[in-house]
């Protein structure tokens, strides 16, 4: 049981009273629930690409981002590549960062439970034989992801360790990364 | 629940599928002992006379045991009898049985959570040569043909299969989701004792925070063996047990499994040492801290660096996958629309608010934690009686309640 240690309220920039609230409409209306997220990828040149996200599907109707928003990826120099953006992979991991920090975020907040810093260091080690085909024993992927955490916030070291933890049991990037996922690519 | 009937003075009848004590009878293998010590089984009017009052009873001890109950109470007992259909009547409830029908005022469906052995959809996958099992068909390791055995789940069943399949010598693969973990003795004492002391079981429904998670939890990771041995991830590890993920998929003879292993280990860890921290803080309060032994904490699970993420059956040489994947209730019977979209009864604390004169007992967390304990099921039986009571109005008035 994490027990915020302030008088004052605590205030992470996260509502969960409204999270709380959307728990309750949709335990009785679960079509709601079922949400559709959506990208668009451009080839520019090489292995730069474009994508862009802006309209997505939940509660039952079409949903808009405030704007669009786009993510270039390339390969670096190394690679004989442009180094225009980052490697996609890097990009998952950025995924799986903000992910959990803001599982983090909302966890304290609903454990009440003050931040003052949240940081986060992420690696993950990939034998690129794996991709350039060299070694079929060696996959393509990551051979595994360090994410550490650095946090200052008012509760002891366990309840902070509770919070991180309780944040990947709730993280969608995190089930989308440890679990299979099917994936079906088409040509049109 | 028929003692506090008749000490209610309520006409009643007691409907048994089978014998007393049927599931334990056919349902379950023979190791099976009860999880929590012998003074624990407190009944109303009836408790532990033995001289091994913090033993466990086995499987067959446990069987007469309900049987010397079931003589204590004397209950209006019709074995035998299936009930084949609960529906509505005008005036209550008709109960159907192949010896006859019979009409209530109130029914209480004692018939518990743990009757249909959960299997999850991806078992469909698994090669056709490989010997699947669920608890209610295992019996025991020998009967499993020689080689690898996963078993999938490790709440208490699954760490109590992997226990003893592994000292059989077939090497166990254990598939490891979130899970419970326990330790049997903490201070000296029973962590039954510890429960029950500082007032955890008696926590109610209405008390909880979280009431749909409390219900939902893994069991601990316990088992009452005589040498009062934990089967925690640790001890399992130590045994020579193989911890992986939980199993994800199976695919073209492969299993997947979930790279989040380390997190639900260290859930685990987080949830035993704050139960611990709670033990000792009640011990602290309650005087208890200097007759018991000093504090220590358990050893955080050990999970190797990189657990695998797949396994090829044939050539981890399995032959056997035990599926430790939970239980559910079965209400195929129940013709009374109560159900959640998930198969289980809406209730109000055991009390079917949507079906007046509809009770439920022996579920988890149904009033209380103890709820589904031998110990839990008198408190509850107490309380429920006096709401069945009230319900039928008047005592004494020759109104049935049903027990299915």
């Amino acid at each position: 049981m994490a027990k915020g240690k302030v008088d004052k309220p605590v205030n992470n920039g996260v509502n969960v009273d409204a999270l709380f609230g959307a728990q309750e409409a949709l335990k009785n209306a679960p079509e709601a629930a079922k949400f559709k997220w959506r990208a668009q990828v451009e080839w520019i040149k090489g292995t730069h690409s474009r994508t862009t996200v802006e309209k997505f599907y939940g509660l039952g109707a079409e949903q808009k981002h405030k704007e669009k928003f786009k993510f270039d990826a390339d390969h670096p120099e190394i690679f004989a590549a442009e180094d225009n953006a980052a490697t996609p992979v890097e990009i998952v991991l950025a995924g799986l960062a903000s992910c959990l920090t803001a599982g983090v975020a909302a966890v304290a907040q609903a454990r009440k439970v003050q931040l003052r810093s949240v940081s986060a260091t992420l690696e993950a080690g990939m034998d690129v034989r794996g991709i350039l085909g060299m070694d079929e024993d060696i996959r393509n992927g990551f051979d595994g992801i360090k994410v550490t955490y650095n946090i200052d916030a008012d509760a002891s070291p366990e309840d902070i360790k509770a919070i991180v933890a309780q944040s990947q049991k709730r993280s969608a990037v995190y089930d989308i990364i440890t679990n299979p996922t099917n994936v079906t690519v088409e040509v049109v | 629940m028929s003692w506090c009937l008749a000490a209610r003075s309520i006409d009643h009848v007691v409907l048994e599928r089978g014998e007393v004590a049927n599931t334990w009878r056919t349902e379950r293998w023979p190791s099976l002992t009860l999880l929590t010590p012998n003074w624990q089984s407190r009944l109303p009017g009836f408790g532990y006379e033995g001289d091994d009052p913090d033993g466990f009873r086995t499987l067959p001890e446990t069987i007469a045991f309900l049987e010397r109950y079931a003589r204590h109470v004397s209950p209006p007992l019709k074995t035998h009898c299936p009930v084949t259909s609960v529906r509505r009547a005008a005036d209550g409830y008709e109960v159907a049985t192949p010896q006859g029908t019979w009409d209530c005022k109130a029914v209480v469906l004692a018939t518990g959570g743990f009757n249909i052995a959960q299997v999850p959809k991806l078992s469909d996958a698994a090669p056709a040569r490989i010997v699947q099992l669920n608890p209610v068909q295992y019996r025991n390791p020998e009967s499993l043909p020689p080689g690898g055995v996963m078993v999938v789940g490790a709440a208490a069943t699954g760490a109590q299969l992997a226990d003893e399949i592994q000292r059989s010598g077939r090497p166990v693969t254990l598939a490891v989701g979130e899970h419970v973990r326990a330790i049997r003795t903490y201070r000296g004492k029973d962590m039954q004792w510890w429960m029950n002391a500082a007032g955890l079981n008696d926590e109610r429904y209405d008390e909880v925070e979280n009431l749909t998670r409390a219900r939902s939890l893994p069991s601990f990771q316990l088992a009452g063996y005589r040498d009062r041995r934990n089967i925690d991830l640790n001890a399992l590890t130590s045994l020579g047990v193989k911890l992986v993920g939980r199993l994800a998929g199976i695919q073209d003879g492969k299993a997947q499994f979930s790279g989040s292993l380390r997190n639900v280990c260290e859930l685990a860890d987080l949830k035993l040492n704050r139960l611990l921290n709670r033990i000792d803080e009640w011990a602290a309060e309650n005087g208890v801290s200097d007759v018991v032994d000093p504090p220590h904490r358990p050893e955080p699970t050990r999970v190797e660096a990189s657990p695998p993420l797949g396994l090829d059956f044939e050539r981890a040489g399995i032959r056997t996958i035990v599926w430790a994947t939970g239980f559910r209730p079965d209400y195929s019977w129940l013709e009374v629309p109560v159900l959640d979209r998930k198969g289980n009864i809406r209730h109000e604390g055991g009390v079917v608010t949507e079906a007046p004169g509809l009770y439920l007992l022996g579920l988890t967390f149904l009033r209380r934690r103890k709820s589904s304990l031998i110990d839990g099921v008198g408190d509850d039986a107490r309380d429920l009686s006096a709401h069945l009571a009230a319900h039928l109005g008047e005592p004494r008035s020759g109104k049935h309640a049903g027990l299915a």
